[in-house]
């Protein structure tokens, strides 16, 4: 199947529909590509329509904004305007010698059939995904990340346990716990690594989102209400269970980052959500040729109307650098009205989107504020036993990346990757890379991915010949 | 790979060696292979005499690095899918023989007992038991290793020292100067530069290649299986993309698919062309590749030089420098011979080859950076 639109916007989380809805609403046509089965993405993650969900609402903040733009959406779809391709799964984005570009996606929940999309225009909203860091124990049934609990609760209405501890840093344990909470599990501990003095670092950029204050204090309400014991300044040293996990130890951390002695303490769970920030999605940016930068260098750059140095490509959302859905809607708006204007031809007015403009400089800021609070604590890659999977996909332990690195001289990514195999299976080092920037001291970069997913060789094969 | 190689063998030689790279170990070309140490691809003549004695080398450091280099004497399969082809093919390894190469022919019944997942219907195949396999990133790591040279990684190489003789003494480099009687150009795709460097001219560049990567399968496919055609694909001249399936399993599990061949620079960015071509001549080789999915593809720069053969040894026209470039896309396979032919000229030794054809200043008199 090929299509002609003018924009092709790959992801349909918030910065997606924003830019697809402020395009539309200037009369460009746009293709929506989304690998999910409902617009949403994991902010507004919808139930399965299957499920019938009665108050999908009830799990979700800024259920208005939302609406909104879903009617928006669905509008511009009733009128031939928005084409929504769901079950598409982007692998990856070419840009012609015409500057034109092609989509090419996986088809279906099995992914095994072909797809191409055509445009002039195209907007990268292809979001983040959470930061793993392995401790002892990560790898047995029953741990699992916490946008990953967030998303059985909110996609499949299921609980992942009914006793869970909570753990990691950053804002998305807050939700994740009281959501869990609401929904009737019951939730022993929030263990968070930061501590709330280092929040009030950050807190003139903090001060200033006066909304974002409100909703914290929304959350603690929440935390109150459910009884849910929050340890900050604490740490998951270790997940025991044989066959799946019965218990997690947890510690407190001294301000250097190492565990106080006699800190330890058990608690016992049949689940362990745990998160650690997220990281940008870049691998479609990166191979089309986009300047990857950000305090890590591992988001996309993107210039005041959202442009990457990549003509005709444009970035917003959680891919240009982590900062929630309320930021990923102002720029994807800011997206969609530059794009409307220079697919015309003519300059944008950013007058025409100023309050938009406003809300992304102060959210940035605060985002920034909150990173810097939420950073993993210091030494957490000394505590990691030998014996320690970090590499799931290829079984790679802590001790082999410490042994590539100290005697065989590997002091970089892919020079680990080349001596271990960390990062050369499934996920072709989402997961494991932290872990080994942590093992090692490289710096973590953005790895180069030339197929954001895997591709089965008879698709790669039957490409269209151009 | 190639300067891991002279390392090992220097320092055998009795020789204090340092080993300089701007790069981490393997960072360049190395890190790209996959690890091919071919004699089937090669005709009689110079490179597969260099290929015969790495191949025996290699073994011997087979038998003593084991698995940490993961080396595997698993042999290789060339196929012909017409009979025509299968004609030139049985040819071809007539030659080969002759120079010493052990290539028994298979007849099309027999293909499925080396290869039971091969397509049916290919005319014939030839099978060489020299072939193997290696881990080229572990391989240069642990030769490097083993070899005990000082390693300084992260460092450039900003010029030549030269005595009050005019002959070479040593390298500058970013982070301060090694003093040193001899020096060893094995730069690789880059070596063209580094002998830019010492005021010589040898016009190696760069003939990108695309790798497929699997996803891991049990062992499906058992020896290293190409086409007929990529014995004439290696030896061609063209710019264009040229591709011809070599297709081949792994210890640890994926199935690697070379190897595209086209000259564009040190253009990195995804060419769905080529991949397109490797997938589709894989396909035609082992049919149940079609549904299993490809986890990355990468590029890398194979060092050719306008003959097909590599430089090896000592630079008359400047004196104290050896050159161990530009192997094209077997430098893997080649690394053990050249490394000990440069160990052998750094002592003085008679050399095991004749190193005629492959002086490095043969292109200034038939002067051939074309086409």
């Amino acid at each position: 199947m090929t299509e002609r639109a003018h924009l092709a916007v790959v992801g349909a989380g918030p910065a997606g529909l924003a830019g697809a809805l402020a395009a539309a609403d200037r009369g460009v046509r746009v293709t929506l590509v989304d690998a999910a089965e409902q617009a949403g993405g994991q902010f507004y993650r919808q139930p399965a329509r299957a499920l019938g969900a009665r108050r999908p609402e009830a799990l979700h903040h800024q259920w208005r904004t939302w609406r909104r733009l879903r009617e928006g959406i669905e509008r511009h779809i009733a009128a031939g305007r928005i084409t929504h391709l769901t079950d598409h799964h982007v692998w990856a984005v070419q840009r012609a010698s015409d500057s034109s570009f092609t989509v090419y996606a996986l088809r279906g929940p099995a992914e095994e059939e072909g797809a191409t999309v055509r445009a002039d225009a195209v907007l990268l909203a292809t979001g983040g995904y959470e930061r793993v860091l392995p401790f002892p124990g990560w790898t047995l049934p029953g741990v699992v990340t916490a946008g990953g609990a967030q998303a059985m609760l909110k996609g499949a209405l299921v609980l992942p346990g009914r006793r869970v501890v909570v753990a990691g840093t950053g804002p998305l344990l807050l939700p994740v716990a009281t959501g869990l909470a609401a929904a009737g599990a019951r939730v022993a501990a929030l263990v968070e690594s930061a501590a709330p003095v280092a929040l009030l670092r950050g807190a003139p950029a903090l001060a200033a989102e006066p909304g974002k204050l409100a909703e914290g204090a929304w959350y603690a309400g929440q935390l109150m209400r459910h009884r849910i014991r929050t340890l900050s300044r604490h740490s998951v040293v270790e997940a025991h269970g044989t066959d799946r996990l019965t218990a997690v130890t947890v510690a407190a951390l001294r301000n250097d980052g190492r565990i106080r002695p006699g800190s330890a303490r058990r608690i016992s769970c049949d689940t362990l959500a745990v998160g650690h920030g997220m990281l940008p999605h870049t691998d479609l940016a990166e191979t089309l040729g986009c300047t990857l930068s950000g305090p890590t260098g591992t988001a996309v750059r993107v210039d005041d109307e959202q442009r990457t140095d990549v003509p005709g490509v444009w970035a917003a959302g959680e891919t240009t650098g982590i900062g929630g859905a309320a930021l990923a809607l102002a720029e994807g708006h800011i997206a969609g009205r530059s794009i409307a204007a220079r697919l015309r031809g003519v300059a944008p007015d950013p007058r025409s989107w100023a309050a938009s403009a406003r809300a992304r400089a102060r959210l940035r800021r605060f985002f920034a504020a909150l990173e810097a609070a939420y950073a993993p604590p210091a030494g957490w890659a000394d505590r990691l036993t030998d014996d320690t999977v970090v590499c799931r996909c290829e079984e790679v332990t802590a001790g082999a990346v410490r042994t590539a690195a100290r005697s065989l001289g590997a002091g970089d990514l892919r020079t680990v990757k080349l001596f271990t195999r960390a990062g050369m299976g499934w996920c072709q080092g989402r997961m494991c890379a932290p872990a080994v920037a942590g093992l090692t001291g490289c710096p973590l970069t953005a790895g180069r991915r030339p197929f954001a997913r895997p591709v089965p060789l008879g698709v790669l094969a039957a490409l269209p010949d151009d | 790979m190639v300067g891991a190689a002279c390392a090992l063998y220097a320092a055998r030689a009795g020789l204090d060696v340092r080993v300089v790279d701007r790069g981490p170990v393997a960072g360049g070309t190395t890190g790209a292979g996959e690890g091919n140490l071919l004699v089937s691809d090669k005709e009689p003549g110079p490179e597969l005499d260099l290929a015969l004695l790495s191949a025996r080398l290699w073994s011997r450091l087979g038998d003593e690095l084991g698995t940490a280099v993961e080396y595997e004497p698993k042999g290789g399969l060339v196929v012909a899918a017409a009979p025509e082809g299968l004609t030139a093919l049985h040819a071809f390894a007539d030659g080969q023989r002759h120079a010493g190469v052990e290539a028994h022919p298979v007849d099309a019944d027999q293909l499925p007992f080396l290869e039971p997942h091969l397509a049916t219907g290919m005319a014939g195949g030839v099978h060489y038991p020299q072939d193997a396999q290696v881990m080229p990133a572990l391989a240069a790591a642990r030769l490097l290793r083993v070899s005990g040279a000082r390693l300084h990684t992260g460092w450039t190489v900003t010029g030549l020292l030269r005595g009050p003789d005019g002959a070479a003494a040593g390298v500058r480099t970013d982070r301060g100067d090694l003093h040193a009687p001899a020096v060893v150009n094995a730069a690789g795709t880059w070596g063209g530069e580094l002998a830019a460097l010492a005021g010589v001219r040898l016009p190696v560049l760069p003939r990108r290649g695309f790798v497929l990567v699997t996803e891991p399968l049990p062992r499906m496919v058992r020896h290293k299986v190409y086409a007929a055609d990529y014995m004439a694909d290696v030896a061609s001249d063209s710019a264009a993309l040229r591709t011809s399936p070599v297709v081949e399993g792994t210890a640890a599990g994926p199935v690697l698919i070379g190897a595209s061949r086209e000259r564009v620079g040190f253009d990195r960015s995804l060419s769905l062309a080529a991949v397109r071509a490797l997938a589709a001549g894989a396909i035609g080789l082992f049919p149940f590749l079609e549904r299993v999915r490809a986890l990355r593809t990468y590029a890398g720069f194979r060092p050719y030089l306008p003959d097909h053969l590599p430089a090896i040894g000592p630079d008359p026209r400047a004196p104290g420098l050896f050159h161990a470039c530009g192997h094209e896309g077997a430098g893997i396979g080649l690394a053990t011979g050249t490394g000990q032919l440069i160990a052998q000229t750094l002592t003085g030794k008679a050399p095991d080859l004749d190193l005629t054809p492959f002086r490095p200043e043969r292109f200034d008199t038939d002067g051939g950076d074309t086409p």
